[in-house]
């Protein structure tokens, strides 16, 4: 089969199963969008802005665990991407990211649309490649998808001269089957030692913890960690981007851990003797006050990435590979051994949880005359039976959403944890909504992130997306305003959202539904109502109390044992 | 502690790059970076001198590893090892220390290797105290221009960074 680079790009896409391509055409892509057209193997989903672009593909990503698949024109497409693959980056998602060139003899001469797409890109990309040989293309992209999707994942970009894609030079193209990098061997099955000596520790624990994280998710090894949990009847928690990992309704579960998690699992953490870290990085979010960080502990820690083991804190017994391969494993061990944990010790343990969890850390009021942007996410988590696709912006909305929406099965919360990136919310439950037409999938979101990428109501239309916009419209930048009050004396520089547009008429002139909603008394019946229309967007516009703050709160640089509870609450 | 790390790298475009970029991109030290194809043209090799606490070097080594185009990697200090650096010193010999700057120059076992009326140019091997000593053995007013090429280092014996 004799192809053009533009037809092989596409030919390419169609046999790795890929099944949309985001993307947004432009002077350096051309050759690959006339590739595109009239063929219906690849779907391409238009977006209004290369950003959305790459938060599309991320949220598919995230939700399928299949790559995330991103076509961009040189220049501004490629530097508007750019947030994108840093978000994708920071939380280890799959993605591959197409971006067109100038063509190869101008390169470096500051061409019109010219910008260096390998350098821009190469601190927030796992790997990238420019791609300066049409007969190398194929054998390129293939390279793409295995970095993408092995080892710890990540976004890879390939950068395409416009004269590779020339639609008059043509080459034979077969898909290439294998792919083999002397540099690149990620180590995948654990070291058995390693395992061995981590499973006697565990057997020998009084305070065991089980602290997991995103890894959980992208390895698949939700089922994994569920039968290793209950094995050893220990407290769990997860990470913001482990969420649904572990199911959120089990008695085992503690809640989210870090600077808002609850009082349970931070202070679990605090007292456990060993602790199991599955798939997480320690992030600063999640440790706190390093020095004072599980001060009893043993750590074991898995994870894929041997650079994410003992980078901030030192672990004792370290073991590489992929969670789902090393918790197989260790099952396999565990349940052939006729040890058991110490049974008296473990039960003092959930005694002492227990006491902690009766201070119910997450409670708030529920009289008030105001709606409580807590109550809209336990609505929400009732309307939708537990079972919705959430995604979430950035700031006081995600860490709600995060708390109060039990998620009990992997893949189902999705939102930017690493980069923290306003404007993730819709781009990604369109995404969510491709991939999963059927499903509810709501977008929690607030009056200021929303606007970060609210031109994509518009691809919403387009390509018919019924997602339900949940927004939480404190008329703040919610999280900016909490901190201001707390450690700024109550100076709200730039944190009030004025000039807002009625979120109502934004939604119609955008062809979507419309809803403001003022008393708590109306909160259910309008999430009903939104739900029961299965084939419109509803943007459910939510004005909340608008003093309310995230609580419990452990403030940056303080240890996981000292928490406000709330405003009125504090602990030692 | 000092530490010298050495790379096989694919001797791709950009290779050097994204080892640089690694290195200001985590606020790691750089004391000095040579680099050059080997015998196999498909690879470079890369010698990096660093400064860091253990924590920091195990990081370093940890994050360059995780480089795509990083093949393998040593950290040379960990074992006994050789270590040679090349520099060109050229002098101001217009004064009355032509005659003892050719000593220097022999007692450092420096080669002379271009000579005007009123300058020497020195080429020196040696480790970089070694370099160092030689430069500081000069009076300052009578250096023109150093070049370095930064530290090359080799492991003694059978260990060996291959394929």
């Amino acid at each position: 089969m004799e192809l053009s680079g533009g037809e092989i790009l596409i030919q390419y896409l169609k046999d790795e199963g890929v099944e949309y391509v985001f993307g947004y055409p432009g002077g350096a892509v051309l050759h690959i969008y006339d590739a595109i057209y009239g063929q219906e193997d690849v779907k391409h989903v238009l977006v209004r802005h290369e950003q959305a672009a790459t938060h599309a593909a991320d949220g598919y990503a995230r939700a399928t665990g299949k790559p995330g698949v991103v076509l961009v024109t040189s220049g501004p497409g490629a530097t508007n991407a750019i947030t994108g693959i840093a978000t994708a980056y920071m939380d280890s998602i799959p993605m591959v990211i197409i971006t067109g060139q100038v063509p190869s003899p101008v390169i470096g001469s500051d061409a019109f649309q010219e910008v260096d797409a390998v350098g821009i890109t190469r601190p927030c990309v796992k790997h990238n490649f420019l791609v300066k040989d049409l007969s190398k293309l194929a054998e390129t992209l293939k390279k793409a998808f295995y970095i993408a999707t092995t080892g710890r994942p990540g976004p890879v970009v390939v950068d395409i001269p416009k004269d590779v894609t020339d639609p008059a030079i043509k080459i034979p193209y077969s898909y290439p089957k294998n792919v083999s990098m002397r540099s690149y061997n990620p180590v995948v099955k654990g070291h058995p030692v390693q395992i061995k000596r981590a499973v006697e520790t565990i057997f020998s624990a009084k305070r065991p913890m089980i602290y997991s994280g995103g890894g959980v998710v992208l390895s698949g090894a939700s089922n994994e960690l569920t039968e290793f949990t209950r094995l050893i009847g220990s407290p769990i928690t997860n990470t913001l981007m482990g969420l649904g990992a572990y199911p959120a309704t089990d008695k085992q579960f503690v809640g989210m851990l870090g600077m808002h998690g609850t009082y349970e699992a931070n202070m679990s953490m605090h007292e456990c003797d060993v602790l199991i870290a599955i798939g997480a990085r320690f992030d600063d979010r999640v440790t706190g006050k390093l020095e004072q960080f599980c001060p009893t502990a043993k750590i074991i820690h898995i994870d894929v990435d041997p650079a994410s083991i003992s980078k901030t804190v030192r672990v004792d017994i370290p073991i590489v590979g992929d969670v789902k391969l090393v918790l197989q494993d260790m099952l396999k061990i565990m349940n052939a051994s006729d040890k058991k944990l110490d049974q008296e010790a473990l039960q003092k343990w959930w005694a002492q949880i227990d006491e902690w969890r009766s201070k119910d850390c997450l409670a708030f009021d529920r009289g008030s005359e105001l709606i409580k942007p807590q109550s809209v996410i336990e609505t929400l988590y009732q309307v939708t039976n537990g079972d919705a696709f959430v995604t979430s912006d950035v700031g006081q909305h995600q860490m709600w959403a995060a708390q109060f929406y039990k998620f009990d099965q992997p893949n189902r919360w999705i939102n930017s944890g690493g980069l923290g990136t306003m404007g993730f919310g819709l781009p990604a439950a369109m995404g969510v909504k491709l991939a999963y037409p059927d499903a509810h999938v709501a977008c929690v979101t607030g009056e200021a992130s929303i606007q970060m990428c609210i031109q994509e109501l518009s691809t919403c239309l387009q390509y018919r997306l019924p997602i339900k916009i949940v927004n939480l419209n404190n008329r703040y930048l919610g999280m900016v305003r909490q901190w201001q009050e707390f450690f700024y004396e109550g100076r709200y520089s730039m944190s009030y959202m004025d000039a807002l547009p009625d979120f109502v008429k934004l939604a119609e002139a955008y062809g979507h539904v419309g809803m403001r909603i003022e008393k708590p008394s109306d909160v259910e019946a309008a999430m009903k109502e939104a739900f029961a229309m299965k084939d419109r967007l509803v943007f459910l516009d939510f004005i909340t109390d608008q003093t309310e703050n995230v609580y419990p709160m452990i403030e940056a640089g303080k240890g996981h044992h000292e928490m406000h509870l709330s405003s009125e609450r504090e602990l030692a | 502690m000092r530490h010298i790390i050495s790379i096989l790298m694919e001797n791709e475009a950009g290779a050097l790059s994204r080892v640089a970029g690694l290195f200001s991109a985590r606020a790691y030290n750089i004391e000095s970076l040579t680099v050059a194809p080997t015998e196999d043209p498909s690879l470079s090799r890369m010698t990096i001198v660093t400064t860091g606490s253990e924590e920091i070097i195990e990081q370093i080594t940890k994050q360059l590893n995780k480089l795509v185009d990083v093949v393998k990697l040593m950290d040379l200090t960990e074992g006994e090892h050789i270590e040679r650096e090349l520099a060109m010193v050229k002098l101001n010999t217009n004064g009355r220390y032509r005659e003892e700057f050719k000593r220097l120059a022999d007692i450092f076992r420096g080669n002379i290797i271009d000579v005007t009326d009123s300058t020497y140019t020195v080429e020196l091997t040696g480790t970089d105290e070694k370099i160092d000593a030689f430069i500081k053995a000069i009076d300052s007013q009578y250096i023109l221009e150093v070049v370095r090429t930064g530290v090359s280092g080799i492991a003694r014996g059978e260990r060996r960074l291959s394929l």
